[in-house]
């Protein structure tokens, strides 16, 4: 059990993380940027993994079942999507090469 | 340690390292050289924490989950593969949806659970950050999936009423209202229910009335909510991945949409609370005419300038123009000119969505500037050739108090010596506002279709050349 103290105290060491870790970025990434962070809390996929081994009931295992799906479309859209716009962005030097 | 216990402190670790990678991974995405290798990284930390999963399910539903994951990744995977460029804002909005979904999701089957009776309770705090959870990751759902038909053309831009304001209030507090007496009076299934009906309903009811140009900001708000819907439903958990990604990405998607918010000089109150980007009141009559130009006098134009300055736009992107213009740009560059792209940070449908778009095409990202690089040199630049831009260019935005974009930076095309304005046909911009820059004494429009004048431009550019040297 994560005592509640320090659950606060994680949640808002990351907050800071989170806002520091994209200050730096140029304009020129945002868009890549954002779905990178679309990709990134497609890590649900693992709560709802979770919450589905413990379904029991039909009704708990639709819910879960449907958690699952989504949170997996989620990861591996964001990743698709991200990787494909990341791998166009050339320098005008690699064209030399 | 017994084999659970050591395949748990496995499935930890794992997510431990996973966490690492994501940040790790964010922060190379911060810079064009690394950033390939910033996804990939985050990638495999999403393998890796997926598969130490396994490890802590004890092959509960085993079936169920592998086959959830099947569901989930093929067809998104496929679509992702091959949807264009140019539809990437809504795609992002989709799966920032489906994300919201899962997080909702999760905290259904929570809820569902413990209001089972004799199940055993929940701390209050707990409860509350599942009702929490629930109620972001829901309205972050259902408001995705509205961004996504809006920006994909299958709805109308905006749906209003009388009264609108009220009746969202009404849900979201009706909402709440639920969400509250689930933590403080009584757990119960069909009060369960109610609460997501109503949370659901409120996304609907709150990204209806807003307008596609307000929709960039709102997409990368529904991106931090499921951050924090993800967080909270990870402190239910008590899963550290979800609560640091989820942190992480909530904080870094608020920063983001702040950003985004103050580029446009749209308070988020003012996106999320009034209507914008579909009338076209406000912006009085402007004196003047528009001037055209042929393309062959916009070549000669284009042959003695020196610095020219590429102001693109959407509409580029929906005429498939970028490949045509780079052509172009490449032209000139060997002809000895100084060619720049300016783009504004709200240039297509996102922050950003520009620099993908020119990318594609194959523009060197170092000759990409942005507003506060480029605007200073539209003083010394020959030709400036707006394509498919109106709103970011349009000089009202600095003298007309009255026009409903007053106040936002643009960039100052008006100052070059010549603007070459390429455009369809008279019609006015995305937020409906008549651009006073057409009108300008050095602006001359170019009317055709972005790719077919950037062709007749190559051609004439390429006559006048052959010509010279000839």
């Amino acid at each position: 059990m994560i005592d509640g103290f320090l659950a606060l105290y994680i949640f808002m060491l990351a907050a800071f993380t989170g806002k520091e870790i994209i200050s730096r970025v140029p304009v020129i990434l945002h868009t890549p940027l954002m779905s990178g962070s679309n990709f990134v809390h497609g890590i649900v996929l693992v709560g709802a993994m979770i919450a589905l081994a413990h379904a029991d009931t039909p009704l708990a295992k639709f819910i879960g079942f449907l958690g699952v799906a989504l949170g997996a479309g989620n990861a591996a859209g964001g990743y698709v999507v991200t990787e494909r716009m990341l791998e166009m962005f050339k320098s005008s030097k690699d064209k030399h090469d | 340690m017994d084999t659970q216990t050591a395949w748990v402190w496995l499935a930890k670790a794992s997510y431990f390292l996973a966490a690492v990678m994501f940040i790790l991974g964010i922060k190379r995405m911060s810079s064009p050289v690394t950033a390939r290798k910033g996804i990939v990284q985050a990638g495999i930390g999403m393998v890796i924490a997926t598969l130490a999963t396994f490890a802590i399910t004890g092959g509960h539903n085993l079936w169920l989950i592998v086959g959830g994951i099947l569901v989930g990744v093929v067809p998104t995977w496929l679509w992702g593969r091959r949807v264009a460029m140019t539809d990437m804002p809504q795609m992002v909005a989709l799966f920032n949806g489906m994300g919201g979904g899962s997080a909702a999701a999760i905290g259904a089957g929570e809820l569902l659970k413990y209001a089972q009776p004799g199940a055993p309770v929940l701390p209050a705090a707990t409860l509350a950050l599942a009702v929490l959870g629930a109620l972001i990751g829901s309205v972050s759902m259902t408001g995705s999936i509205i961004a996504w038909a809006k920006l994909d053309g299958r709805m109308d831009k905006r749906f209003t009423f009388s009264g609108q304001q009220f009746v969202n209030f009404a849900v979201l507090a009706a909402a709440a209202l639920a969400g509250l007496a689930l933590v403080l009076w009584r757990l119960d299934s069909s009060l369960v229910v109610v609460f997501f009906v109503l949370a659901l309903a409120f996304g609907v009811l709150m990204t209806l009335p807003i307008g596609g140009a307000d929709m960039p900001v709102v997409i990368s708000l529904y991106n931090a909510l499921t951050g924090l819907a993800v967080a909270f439903e990870g402190y239910v958990m008590q899963n550290e991945a979800l609560i640091i990604a989820g942190t992480v990405v909530g904080a870094a998607g608020t920063f983001l949409t702040q950003l985004m918010a103050k580029a446009m000089n749209r308070p988020l109150s003012n996106v999320l609370f009034s209507n914008f980007g579909g009338g076209g009141a406000g912006a009085g009559e402007i004196a003047g005419s528009q001037k055209p130009i042929e393309a062959s006098d916009a070549a000669s134009l284009l042959y003695m300038a020196e610095k020219v300055i590429i102001v693109p736009g959407y509409g580029m992107a929906v005429a498939q123009a970028q490949h045509k213009i780079w052509e172009l740009s490449q032209l000139l560059i060997k002809s000895g000119k100084d060619v720049k792209f300016a783009i504004h940070p709200v240039a297509g449908r996102m922050p950003g969505h520009m620099n993908v778009l020119l990318a594609e095409a194959g523009v060197p990202y170092d000759l990409i500037a942005d507003m506060d690089d480029i605007n200073p040199e539209f003083k010394t630049c020959d030709v400036a050739i707006v394509i498919g831009a109106n709103d970011v260019v349009n000089p009202a935005a600095k003298t007309d108090k009255s026009s409903p974009i007053f106040g936002m930076p643009i960039l100052d095309v008006v100052d070059a010596r010549q603007v070459i304005i390429i455009k369809r046909g008279k019609g006015t911009g995305f937020a409906g506002i008549e651009n006073a820059l057409f009108y300008a004494d050095n602006a001359r429009l170019l009317y055709a279709d972005g790719k077919e004048a950037a062709n007749r431009l190559i051609g004439e550019l390429k006559a006048i050349e052959g010509g010279g040297h000839g």
